[in-house]
């Protein structure tokens, strides 16, 4: 055998390029480092983040736990996570739904339905979502009444300090609701396997549908009585210029919520079109060759098959929602981008520190979600021969 | 006695009510109860969206105007007296006055560039590729800037409205594309510390969003230069948009690399073929055609996001529409929804005609595979 130049070894040339990669991007960092280290002393720029405890003193103005001027920039930093995670879990359920109905709208035999689909999709996706959420808070939300003429929708109240609910109040005995509602839920899976165990062993389930929408509201529904009504609302009322009590969603919460629930939803309806599309006619048919229902082969053929390919796309919207909630910025409603990335990096000039700690968080959400993914798609793969 | 028959009877015609225009809709509209229900509930949507819109748009909307008098009519619809005042400062911002022709040339020849990539059977379509993917920027970069051949300067910071949109929006994607096909041969690479760099890289990239990204351009990235380096705004942000957008890209091109079969590359091996020569020779040419309804699909999206520039201070388009409502001459209660109009109307128009261009291109690769 005729030796070979040890550079002409591919082992030795991956090894090679290997340690030269290493060498580069560390170099790379290294530089970068050494800058910074350089540039922090020179700007006489605090480090580390003792800062998180330093008090904050700026207000925020809608804050799900407590919160004051006094409090530290951690508390801040909890505020307004939570305030990100609000407003993606409001517009992830708008989105779902809307996205859903569209998307089924789509497939609808109904022409001028399909249709109005189409438009509402390719009208909303091509749009930038930056527009739409100033032009529902700029354009809309700010040009309502004043709360004195506000829009009364049934118990809602509209105006351009934003929208009033009626604030449920538990009273005592409330919690007992609450476990019953619990105690249903345990039900109706009990009786979902009871009737599974059964099928198996002789053939026929017992009826489920009727039986657990009875428990699931029936059983709260008594001892609501039992307990004695234990609840009331608390209607919001006008004082002065402005209206106190019952529960109040903030003009940039709600334009938020709107344009990324209707943007999103345009792409969740494609997906889901596509979803439904992707289960072949041939299973649908055989599953009436099989005599099942209309109902029967929705539930168990084609939906299982459509979610397959539906799901995985679907969170990843999701993540993109959560991610595009970070525009409030521009609005200043308070979350993750405009509280911590945008005051508290003004306050407190550590922007490595803030800036890492909000890319960190949001990256840490789409870890976690493609690590939820992964799981999924690992069980319900396709089991091939 | 019998009888055989020996004309065919003439015939009937289908019941009226299965065709013509009747058919239809009864067919589409109201097949069945249901139906019929979707269908008014389609109409009422419509009734409620349609007339009002128009009305507003066109009916009573003010043309012409040379300030908020104009508009302050009782019941006046959009205002596009605003647009039409402030249609250059929308296009070009503040771009010198005097020197607005470089823009016009330079977006004339890039629209040429595009427009005659587009055509399939245009004869050397490769080297207008080239053409536009690197001799088209040095051009673009000197009309632009100015400060050589006798053209004077303008700064960036004078840069603004579509100007701005389109210069963020081409030199992210230009600058991705090279990045993203190195990244995507990195992630499917033998060698586990290339894999593990690139997947780190594409994933952080991926996993935050661009606000923040452009947050980190603007304020982190002179700490990370040399003390003293002074930096111009705009390119720190197309730097954000260009390593945040080349991991996007990179994910494209790996798609289509996967979709090229084994076979290509063995016999590429066979043939004598280096690691580059196979890539840029067999495998590149096949992968990146797939990809370019891909491609497309990226741009729209960063055409997209290059509206959040206007939120770490740039002027684009959006930005420069957003500025002028500001201004005491044109506040009227319905200028920020007019302005919004015109944004969404022009977004609106190049996002989807990429995006039929970029279905057609999917339709004509996928031709080949398809059954009647």
């Amino acid at each position: 055998m005729r030796t070979q130049a040890f550079w002409n070894d591919p082992r030795i040339r991956a090894w090679f390029f290997q340690i030269l990669a290493v060498l580069v991007v560390g170099g790379f960092i290294a530089i970068i480092v050494t800058n910074t280290v350089d540039n922090l002393n020179a700007l006489n720029v605090a480090s580390g983040f003792g800062f998180l405890q330093h008090t904050a003193g700026f207000g925020i103005s809608q804050t799900l736990i407590e919160y004051s001027e006094s409090s530290s920039y951690g508390r801040a930093f909890l505020v307004a996570l939570l305030n990100t995670l609000l407003v993606a879990g409001i517009g992830i359920f708008f989105a779902t739904v809307v996205g859903f109905l569209v998307g089924i709208a789509r497939l609808s035999p109904n022409w001028l339905v399909a249709r109005l689909a189409t438009v509402y999709i390719e009208t909303f996706r091509n749009i930038p979502l930056l527009l739409q959420i100033l032009f529902w808070y700029t354009a809309v939300l700010s040009n309502l009444p004043a709360p004195r003429n506000s829009l009364e929708i049934g118990s809602l109240l509209m105006n351009n300090r934003g929208l009033y609910l009626p604030a449920p109040v538990g009273e005592p005995g409330f919690g007992f609701v609450v476990a019953a509602f619990f105690i249903a839920l345990l039900g109706i899976v009990f009786l979902r396997h009871w009737s599974q165990r059964r099928r198996i062993a002789t053939g026929r389930g017992l009826p489920i549908m009727w039986p657990s929408l009875g428990l699931l509201f029936g059983l709260p529904l008594i001892t609501f009585w039992l307990a004695g009504a234990p609840l009331h609302f608390e209607v919001p009322e006008l004082r002065g210029f402005n209206f106190v009590g019952g529960l109040r969603a903030i003009p940039e919460l709600l334009a938020l919520v709107l344009a990324l629930s209707i943007y999103t939803a345009a792409f969740i309806a494609e997906i889901v079109r596509s979803g439904i599309q992707a289960v072949s006619w041939g299973q649908s048919e055989a599953a009436q060759a099989l005599g099942l229902r209309r109902t029967q082969i929705l539930r168990l053929v084609v939906i299982p098959q459509a979610l397959r390919v539906i799901i995985p796309p679907l969170t990843s919207q999701y993540l993109n929602l959560t991610k595009n909630s970070s525009l409030a910025a521009a609005l200043a409603y308070p979350e993750l981008a405009s509280v911590f990335a945008g005051t508290v990096l003004n306050q407190t000039g550590q922007a490595i520190e803030v800036l890492t700690i909000t890319m960190a968080v949001y990256l840490g959400l789409s870890l976690l979600t493609s690590a939820a993914m992964n799981f999924y798609n690992s069980r319900i793969a396709l089991v091939e021969r | 006695m019998s009888f055989v028959r020996d004309t065919y009877l003439v015939e009937t015609p289908p019941p009226g009510m299965n065709v013509g225009v009747l058919g239809w809709l009864r067919g589409n509209l109201f097949s069945s109860a249901s139906n019929t229900l979707l269908t008014l509930f389609g109409m009422y949507v419509l009734w409620t969206v349609v007339p009002p819109l128009i009305e507003w748009a066109l009916l009573d909307a003010v043309w012409q105007g040379s300030g908020r008098e104009a508009c302050l009519v009782e019941g006046a619809g959009a205002c596009w007296a605003f647009v039409a005042a402030k249609f250059g400062q929308f296009i070009y911002g503040t771009y010198t006055f005097e020197e607005r022709w470089r823009v016009d040339l330079a977006f004339l020849a890039g629209a040429l560039t595009v427009g005659l990539l587009m055509i399939e059977r245009m004869p050397g379509r490769r080297y207008i590729a080239v053409f536009g993917l690197l001799i088209y920027p040095v051009i673009a970069y000197i009309l632009l800037t100015g400060g050589m051949f006798g053209l004077p300067e303008v700064e960036t910071t004078l840069w603004g409205g579509l100007l701005l949109t389109f210069v963020v929006a081409s030199v992210g994607i230009v600058v991705s594309f090279p990045l993203g096909i190195v990244l995507a041969l990195g992630r499917r690479s033998q060698m586990p510390v290339m894999r593990v760099l690139s997947v780190i890289y594409i994933e952080a990239w991926r996993g935050v969003p661009l606000i923040t990204v452009l947050f980190m351009a603007s304020v982190m990235l002179p700490l990370f230069l040399p003390a003293g380096t002074n930096f111009d705004k705009l390119l720190r942000v197309l730097i954000g948009v260009a390593l945040f957008s080349s991991a996007y890209m990179a994910e494209v091109v790996r798609g289509g690399l996967q979709a090229i079969p084994r076979g290509q590359y063995e016999a590429a091996s066979a043939l004598g073929l280096g690691f580059w020569q196979a890539n840029l020779l067999i495998i590149m040419p096949q992968a990146l055609r797939l990809v370019i309804p891909g491609i497309v699909n990226t741009f729209i999206g960063l055409f997209k996001d290059t509206t959040l520039v206007m939120i770490v201070g740039l002027f684009d388009f959006l930005g420069s529409i957003q500025v002028n409502f500001s201004d005491a001459n044109w506040a009227t209660p319905q200028t920020a929804a007019t302005g919004y109009a015109f944004a969404a109307l022009v977004y609106w128009i190049i996002c989807y005609s990429m995006s039929r261009y970029s279905m057609r291109l999917e339709a004509r690769l996928n031709e080949g595979t398809r059954r009647a």
